[in-house]
């Protein structure tokens, strides 16, 4: 299934996507697995399975800690194709990576991009790769029909937005905040004007993540986007109560429990 | 096109901007503030006045002869010559990258100043900018590096800037640079990043090269001035590669004049311990630009080490990468002991004691000259002592088993001690 479906999908149902990150392989492989198997079990419609790698920029401490430990463990990334695998095998989620280029670049963007199809994944989103420099990535990801979820920031300007637009596919990533990954008191409200922007550039359809973690955000959002990402607040959940807690937290963001 | 007149974003296939798209906005008005202040003759004026009578420039040429006769073992040997940064206020060349970008950052009418630092020399040039300038100041420090330079630290902490130090990953620059990404991402608005080596997104090579040329131009100037002609040689020391790039530009375009940059060898690059990213790296992305960079077979950063803090860094900048490929740079790697070898000399033959980063532009030189030997009568080489020695004292007291107690232990012990204090992970491809 491609992000676009699962997107639509859920509109259909009268409701806005809940797209769900965890880190592949923390703490190990099976617990990856079987945390993204809760989270599409209690209402999640894509599932992002991070990459662990050694410089994230744009991670906070949450996430950061957990890759760390996966990396310490010995992740490689064949590991992060069998987590795909899997999860696609075990779930009607669409399921895309979240990955730093350089994890990309050394295996080859078409390499990378034809394992990532074999295992089954919808796409890739690219937190450090700008559309402007992603002329190996868009010749890869159209070779092999992945979705490239390219970001938009509240400082991008029209022109670059447009770009933005043009270039992804499957949806775009609105950064709802200037920062990195991580819990906060309240949703920015400069979510909304992303949004509004990368429509107004041609997006059709824009998800918000960043700094989301409970289901009052959840539901501000799904006013004016069409999707909703939350990672640290799950990655935390699993560090404290594993795959359990990660269903628990899913179901109580999606409203299926309260 | 020459070689100097080169300008980003991209040198070849290395540069560009390998960035979280929330940054582009901040870069592109930099790159914006920074092509209007070349144009602009009062910016001109602002930054040569501060150049002159605050770092102290020009700084000097010192021919240095029993250093010269030391390395190469004969009296006829190489002339040597070195351009002095570690003369410049705050001891070293990073000062002069800092004052430019503290004058773009005024002109953006931003208050806050951050930056990375290594061996804590471009930290302490910052804190002294914001200082001079009433801006408020962070410095991000790998915690390793905090414990090896701690006289830096509390310098920077004199100067009336907080020092956060980093303890994630091997803890040194190249973590340092992550969280002050970080801090950037969240603090844009009034914040400018200055960034203290020639690499990271476009403009930042392009840029920290611009207020470093200064360096090149001076040299060339000054050994012509001394010996009528240019020198054949040029040396210094590549972490990131901000004094070599500042130096070399002044004879990128003089075909007679052999170019020489030397990367930490660490322990040697046989081993794994060793920061030689050009040597042994290969093409990859970090901290915004394509590079070459040290990393395994996933495409994961590999640990660098090297006994000088200030060179201790995966990767180098674009157009390092760049000016190797092309061959008119030749890099090759130095160890720490070669360095501290060079060290100990300029000390006991010149009474200059000089940064260990600069050191391994020191070794490089004697290497020149001793694989010249009587050919070396009627040459000259030039080398970037780009920074004092003073913050390295402690180190190299260690290395040379001159503090208390330290009399029965084998020099090895040292660098075992300092491999505990930073793991290496991962293994090179």
């Amino acid at each position: 299934m491609k992000t676009a479906d699962a997107i639509d999908r859920a509109k259909a149902e009268g409701r806005r996507a809940f797209i769900g990150y965890l880190p592949a392989c923390y703490p190990d492989l099976a617990t990856s697995v079987e945390a993204a198997v809760q989270l599409a079990e209690n209402g999640a419609d894509i599932i992002e399975i991070g990459a662990p790698y050694s410089d994230p920029v744009m991670d906070g401490p949450v996430i950061q800690q957990a890759t760390t430990e996966a990396l310490g463990n010995g992740f490689r990334i064949a590991e992060l194709f069998e987590v795909v695998r899997q999860v696609t095998e075990r779930t009607e989620a669409a399921v895309v990576v979240m990955i730093y280029y350089n994890l990309i670049d050394r295996m080859g963007a078409e390499e990378f991009a034809r394992s990532l199809a074999e295992a089954g994944g919808a796409g890739a989103i690219t937190p450090d790769l700008i559309p402007d420099e992603a002329a190996d990535w868009m010749a890869a990801t159209e070779k092999y029909g992945l979705d490239r979820i390219f970001l938009a920031a509240p400082t991008s300007s029209p022109q670059r937005l447009h770009r933005i637009a043009a270039d992804s596919r499957g949806f775009v990533y609105g950064v709802s905040l200037m920062g990195v990954t991580g819990k906060r008191a309240a949703v920015s409200d400069a979510a909304e004007r992303v949004v509004e922007g990368t429509k107004a550039a041609g997006a059709e359809r824009v998800c918000v993540g960043l700094g989301v973690s409970t289901r009052e955000h959840v539901e501000e959002i799904g006013r004016y986007a069409d999707g909703v990402i939350v990672g640290s607040a799950l990655v935390a959940a699993l560090r404290d109560g594993g795959p359990e807690a990660v269903g628990t937290l899913t179901a109580e963001l999606t409203g299926r429990s309260s | 096109m020459t070689y100097r007149e080169h300008e980003g974003p991209y040198f070849g296939d290395y540069g560009g901007r390998w960035m979280p798209e929330s940054l582009v906005a901040a870069l592109d008005e930099l790159e914006e503030t920074f092509r209007k202040a070349k144009a602009d003759p009062v910016f001109a004026e602002e930054f040569q006045a501060l150049s002159r009578d605050y770092t102290g420039r020009p700084s000097l040429l010192t021919e240095v002869p029993r250093f010269a006769a030391e390395v190469s073992g004969r009296e006829d040997g190489a002339r040597i010559f070195l351009k002095r940064e570690d003369l410049n206020h705050t001891g070293s060349h990073k000062i002069n990258n800092v004052l430019g970008q503290a004058l773009l950052a005024r002109r953006m009418g931003k208050t806050r100043l951050i930056a990375e630092t290594g061996a804590g020399q471009h930290g302490v040039a910052t804190a002294t900018a914001a200082a001079l300038m009433g801006m408020e100041c962070v410095v991000y420090m790998g915690g390793a590096d905090t414990r090896r330079q701690a006289l830096n630290v509390a310098r920077m902490r004199l100067l009336g800037a907080e020092v956060i130090p980093v303890e994630h990953g091997a803890k040194t620059l190249k973590d340092a640079i992550n969280e002050a990404l970080r801090d950037w991402v969240a603090s844009v608005d009034n914040t400018h990043y200055v960034l203290g080596t020639v690499a990271g997104p476009h403009p930042f090579p392009e840029m920290v090269r611009y207020f470093h040329q200064v360096i090149g131009e001076e040299a060339r100037e000054q050994i012509l001035e001394l010996t009528g002609r240019l020198p054949d040689a040029v040396s210094a020391c590549v972490g990131g590669g901000s004094n070599a790039i500042g130096l070399f530009h002044g004879f990128l375009d003089d075909e007679s004049v052999a170019i020489y940059g030397y990367e930490a060898g660490g322990d040697g690059i046989e081993t794994e311990r060793h920061a030689s990213a050009i040597t042994l790296g290969r093409s990859g992305v970090l901290h915004g630009a394509r590079s070459y960079l040290m990393q395994d077979a996933d495409g994961q950063t590999v640990d660098s080490h090297s006994i000088s803090a200030g060179l201790d860094y995966p990767s180098v900048g674009p157009e390092h990468a760049y000016l190797a490929d092309a061959g008119r740079v030749t890099y090759e790697p130095v160890t720490d002991a070669e360095c501290m070898t060079a060290f100990e000399q300029l000390c006991r033959t010149e009474g200059i004691i000089p940064a260990i980063e600069s050191s391994h532009a020191l070794a490089g030189a004697a290497r020149l000259s001793a694989s010249w030997g009587a050919e070396g009568a009627d040459k000259t080489i030039m080398v970037s002592l780009s920074g004092r020695g003073d913050k390295d004292v402690e180190t190299a007291a260690r290395w040379f088993q001159m503090l208390p107690g330290q009399d029965d232990a084998p020099e090895q012990d040292e660098s075992a001690a300092q491999a505990a204090e930073a793991p290496q992970t991962g293994v090179q491809s």
